[in-house]
């Protein structure tokens, strides 16, 4: 081997390294820097009910995070699941009209959360005239959640065995009991991985809320109440600069959720995996 | 009876199937009818290509905005891709199997975080970081809030997507190819970068074009760190605005003309996405061919 | 008549012709073996029976099927009612994911029993059948999917009786079984064919000549030789039928 091969192969080497270290270590810092900053701040009153100009409380954020991950999925999981559930069981391969269904459901996965902000606030809080309210965001929500819903759900319904299908089939049952009954119930793990990765997603949403649930940093009563997810709570507080050991903190809290939520997401998904 | 349940179901499925189509259709319809007649107004040129952005005086011009995207973008790019190219090349190859699921696991992770973490993170860390260094040797700048620290952030935000795609494209090059070339006696590294990584290119390619996808189209890590005043990019230490962050720096207090300029910024954005996404679905195309 | 009467059948897979002209009559309460090399078509003819093939996508069938006399792909026929009637093992075990009793109960079910105690016998009955019950009894609430292969194709024979049907089609149930789960398969048949009408694809000419009543020999599509079991193979009258079953080819 000439001297140079070795030298490049030397560097090349150590380039990789090197990578991988930055690459783990800005993690780390990350997460470290946010915790040890964050962690002392988490205090009792960062939980109480009402949000005040003296205790800027998480506690509205929260709530209304949970509402607006509830109010998404509702709205986002029948259209995922079902939309799955066309395209694995009933459509005929190569159809054009399959073809127009992946390509838009490509595009929406492709779109910008700002440009979804700025769809809802046209059609659901001016054109329908629902105002900045929690509604109006989980509607928003669900249609930047849906690609993510369906293309789980299709990986999973096609994970199914075919044995299964026929074995329902020989025995009488029709396509709708067969589907119900047996595949639905086999592709529950995998469904569910995605499901969870979508909350995660809703949770750290930001840009899409902003002009659609709006600002508010009280709790909603209703769903037709505006009202700012912990996400959009955190970014206000660090905007405004006066609450920072407030936003340390919510920052803790948001990354616990949303790196639990992944965790829990990638747990199942192996777990489906074992399964077979 | 049961056929009919059949049918209605079957129906309800396709109904369901139709929801993307539907809001593909919805999101277009509202963006364009919003903003293209103000697009017009201004005249299409002066929108595209003016370097003025002052509302105040309905003067519309976004190309600082559209360069301000495409330079942290390529800023990103910049700093993202080798380092991106090169942890992946460690995770396909050089990884310890032990350790191999934790470090996926943490470039899962990496993509989970919240951009309103990473814009955090960017301004209470990278920015200060900044600040200190143009101080310090005296460069002109904006406290820090700057296209750097913008680059810097999207740059970490993007490696979990080059990452992702190029080690699954690594790995579904043919073994045959990693064992021919070390049986003539080329190095491991020598292999992987003349051997593996161009039977990979397209998808790499593709995974460096997402990257762009995700880069272009951040808006909260990037508007808590880059300073967006509405003003052509001036040089890495001083700050500026893009495409998306203008939209939200605005669109909270603008009426009439304005707010449509902004819907309207949104669509060029748009275009930019859909022009991407293109490319990415031909690139997949020619890998699913090969 | 037979219970199944097969009059001038085709069947083609798109451009692709499978079964060629097959005429053939399948007695009640006896077991009737297709042998054949793989690619014959058995198999097809055997999944035509129960109108599976309509799952296959390009799959056009002309002449007639009928069973007791109606024909099974008339536009009257309802393809559920006819699969249970026309119960199908196949070649590999396919339980669901589900317990003992859910398996078996899943058929009647879908036919609209619900009632416990009705679900309980049929239970019963059904593994009774299947000669299991002695093994699952105490564990019927567990997973079908921790049992032994042969186990699981017991199971699935008794989850196919247990929506009473009338003819049992078996697409070669025992190849991916040891030899004792293949002589316990090979008993039940046997057993059961007092009660059915038994139709068994199999690779396996020892099989067709321990357990069944009559055989049809197929090769490329076509029925070759259609006879008595016994008959066919001490005096088969085609030279193809004698060139296989001696072993000359396949």
């Amino acid at each position: 081997m000439t001297k140079g091969r070795k030298i490049e192969s030397i560097i090349l080497k150590i380039l990789v390294y090197a990578a991988a270290v930055i690459t783990f270590v800005v993690l780390l810092f990350l997460l470290a820097y946010i915790l040890i900053n964050g962690l002392p701040h988490i205090k009792p009153e960062l939980f109480a009910l009402e949000y005040t100009t003296e205790n800027a409380s998480l506690m509205p954020a929260l709530i209304n995070t949970v509402i607006m991950t509830l109010l998404s999925l509702i709205i986002a999981v029948p259209f995922g699941i079902f939309s799955a559930i066309f395209l694995v069981e009933y459509a005929k391969k190569g159809n054009r009209f399959i073809g127009l269904i992946r390509l838009t459901t490509e595009t929406l996965s492709g779109i910008p959360s700002i440009v979804y902000g700025l769809f809802g606030m046209l059609f659901f809080v001016t054109a329908l005239g629902w105002g900045y309210s929690i509604l109006a965001g989980a509607f928003t929500m669900s249609i930047m959640i849906l690609p993510l819903i369906m293309r789980t759900t299709e990986e999973a319904l096609k994970s199914v065995p075919d044995t299964y299908r026929e074995g329902s089939f020989g025995l009488g049952a029709g396509k709708l009991r067969t589907i119900f009954r047996i595949v639905l119930p086999s592709a529950i793990p995998g469904i569910m991985a995605g499901v969870i990765l979508a909350i995660g997603r809703i949770m750290g949403e930001t840009a899409a809320l902003m002009y659609t649930s709006g600002t508010v940093p009280d709790m909603a009563k209703t769903p037709m109440d505006a009202g700012r997810t912990l996400a959009l709570h955190m970014y206000n507080l660090s905007s405004e600069g006066l609450y920072m050991d407030q936003a340390y903190a919510t920052a803790v809290i948001l990354l616990i959720l949303v790196v639990g939520m992944n965790t829990l997401s990638a747990f199942v998904a192996r777990k489906l995996t074992k399964g077979k | 009876m049961k056929n009919w349940k059949e049918k209605g179901m079957q129906g309800v499925f396709l109904l369901a199937a139709c929801a993307s189509i539907l809001a593909v259709a919805l999101i277009c319809i509202f963006l364009f009818a919003n903003g293209i007649p103000a697009m017009k107004e201004i005249g299409f040129l002066d929108f595209l290509t003016g370097q003025t952005w002052r509302p105040g005086n309905n003067i519309y011009g976004i190309l600082p905005f559209i360069l301000g995207s495409i330079y942290v973008t390529a800023g990103a790019i910049i700093i993202g891709v080798p380092i991106g190219i090169f942890t992946s090349v460690f995770m396909a190859h050089y990884c310890p199997k032990k350790i191999y699921p934790v470090l996926k696991s943490a470039t899962e992770l990496l993509a989970g975080i919240p951009s309103v973490v990473y814009g955090f993170f960017g301004l209470v860390v990278i920015v200060p970081l900044v600040r200190d260094y143009i101080n310090t040797h005296g460069i002109r700048g904006n406290g820090g809030n700057s296209m750097l620290a913008a680059s810097i952030i999207l740059g970490i935000m993007i490696l979990p997507t080059i990452i992702g795609v190029t080690e699954s494209n690594m790995r579904s090059v043919p073994e045959q190819y990693y064992e021919g070339s070390l049986a003539l006696g080329a190095t491991k590294e020598r292999t992987i970068f003349r051997i593996v990584i161009p039977a990979a290119k397209s998808g790499v390619i593709a995974g460096v074009v997402l990257g762009i996808g995700r880069a272009i189209g951040e808006t909260m890590a990037v508007i808590m760190v880059a300073g967006n005043q509405p003003q052509m990019p001036q040089g890495i230490f001083r700050g500026l605005r893009t495409m998306t962050t203008n939209i939200v720096m605005e669109m909270g207090y603008a009426a009439d003309l304005h707010r449509e300029a902004l819907i309207a910024t949104a669509v060029v954005l748009f275009v930019f996405i859909l022009i991407i996404n293109l490319c990415v679905s031909l690139l997949n195309r020619r890998n699913d061919n090969d | 008549m037979g219970k199944i009467d097969i009059k001038d059948m085709d069947l083609f897979y798109g451009s692709f012709q499978a079964l060629k002209n097959v005429n053939l009559e399948i007695e009640a309460n006896k077991i009737t073996a297709f042998i054949g090399p793989s690619g014959c078509g058995k198999s097809t003819l055997l999944k035509s029976l129960n109108r599976m093939n309509d799952l296959v996508e390009g799959c056009r069938i002309q002449g007639k099927i009928l069973l007791d006399g109606q024909d099974i792909y008339a536009k009257s026929t309802d393809v559920n009612t006819l699969r249970k009637r026309v119960g199908m093992v196949f070649q590999k075990p396919n339980p669901f994911p589900m317990s003992i009793y859910d398996n078996i109960a899943y058929g009647p079910r879908t036919h609209g029993i619900h009632s416990k105690s009705k679900l309980d016998d049929i239970v019963e009955k059904s593994l009774r059948n299947a000669a299991i019950w002695d093994e699952v009894k105490d564990r019927l609430k567990k997973s079908a999917l921790g049992m032994s292969g042969g186990q699981q194709q017991r199971l699935c024979i008794a989850r196919a009786l247990a929506v009473e049907p009338e003819v049992l089609l078996m697409d070669e149930p025992t190849s991916a079984l040891d030899p004792i789960s293949t002589s316990k398969i090979e008993d039940l048949a046997a057993d059961l064919k007092k009660d059915y009408t038994i139709v068994m694809v199999t690779h396996n000419m020892q099989q067709a000549v321990r357990i069944s009543d009559n055989t049809a020999f197929f090769l490329l599509g076509e029925m070759i030789e259609y006879n008595n079991t016994e008959k066919l193979f001490s005096i088969p009258s085609d030279k193809r039928t004698e060139d296989y079953i001696t072993g000359r080819f396949g």
